[in-house]
């Protein structure tokens, strides 16, 4: 693991990947070719999968990169597969949900300039509990899962439950559709 | 996709590596990066990749709806179980340290297993998602 806050480089990789990034977002608005997007989409997920790992975050990284390019990128396309790939045009200019995710956006970057500085050792999040985490008194080297699995047993158990949860309503959701039409 | 040669013979290549990596993730997870969730997708992803390649139907004979449907629910129980295990064992709810003798052995038996259910459930959920998505396309293409 590097050093907290990262160097140089690391500053330019992640800021050149965030460039890529936007890049790619303005493409997203453009095209109208629903394949297109959803194979850019997969794109997005693997350039933020890559800062992640350049912030040390491996297994968020991991699973963005699991989860955001690989499987629901498979999920759009089958979901594609169902309806036209052609995204249609709106008929009005969409002027106020402009206005108000440039709004939302303005003020989340306002909020976000109170934040304490990136890595800063003398932050509340670092000062509270993970003095506590980090003495590691479960003797697991990777320290996410010791607090994933151990200190915050509860929350994953609850997190899981809701996985669950989401399997449980897709197979509700969709085997009762299937014996509509098997009815008709 | 199915009558390409050069998936077919990658497919065949990289799938045991895919679902090995996912263990590895799975069992490595208390060293390195990686952990339940991860290993679940990552195992989902292998599967998937398999039904892409080789088509849906082989897919669900080699893992089928029923198989997935019990590791859904099966993941959570182990879940639950383990901590069940610590309030037989006279600890609390989801402790770990009275699993053992040694408590940190303890911990890290109750870590892999939590680990164990979180990574079944992860995997069955994404599976049994893209099996249905997949299963209604087909069956409105053949209708067509």
């Amino acid at each position: 693991m590097g050093r907290p806050g990262g160097g140089i480089i690391e500053t330019i990789i992640i800021n050149v990947l965030l460039v890529f990034m936007v890049l790619l977002v303005l493409a997203l608005i453009r095209t109208r070719n629903l394949f297109a997007v959803i194979v850019l989409s997969g794109l997005y997920s693997f350039l933020m999968a890559t800062v992640l790992v350049a912030l040390d975050a491996v297994d968020v990284a991991m699973t963005e990169a699991a989860v955001g390019a690989g499987v629901s990128t498979v999920l759009l396309l089958g979901a594609l597969n169902l309806c036209k790939s052609e995204e249609a045009k709106t008929a009005k200019r969409p002027w106020l949900p402009l206005a108000l995710s440039a709004t939302t956006g303005v003020l989340l970057i306002y909020g976000a300039m109170g934040l304490p500085d990136f890595a800063d050792p003398q932050a509340p999040i670092h000062q509270h509990v993970a003095p506590r985490y980090l003495q590691n008194e479960v003797d697991i080297p990777n320290v996410v899962t010791a607090v994933l699995a151990s200190f915050r047993g509860y929350d994953t158990l609850g997190e899981t439950t809701v996985v669950f949860t989401a399997g449980a309503g897709i197979i509700a959701l969709l085997r009762r559709r299937k014996r509509d039409t098997d009815a008709k | 996709m199915q009558n390409d040669l050069v998936l077919r013979v990658v497919g065949k290549l990289l799938i045991p590596f895919i679902l090995l990596f996912a263990l590895y993730v799975l069992f490595h997870g208390d060293f390195g990066p990686g952990g339940g969730f991860q290993a679940g997708v990552i195992f989902a992803t292998g599967i998937v990749f398999h039904a892409l390649i080789f088509g849906l139907d082989n897919t669900r004979q080699a893992v089928p709806d029923r198989l997935v449907e019990s590791m859904l629910a099966g993941g959570v129980l182990i879940y639950a179980g383990v901590g069940v295990a610590g309030l037989l064992l006279g600890g609390n709810y989801l402790d770990y340290f009275v699993l053992d003798k040694n408590p940190v052995i303890g911990q890290h038996r109750g870590i892999f297993w939590v680990e164990v259910g979180v990574a079944t459930t992860v995997s069955s959920v994404m599976l049994k998602i893209f099996y249905m998505f997949a299963s209604r396309g087909q069956r409105e293409g053949k209708e067509e």
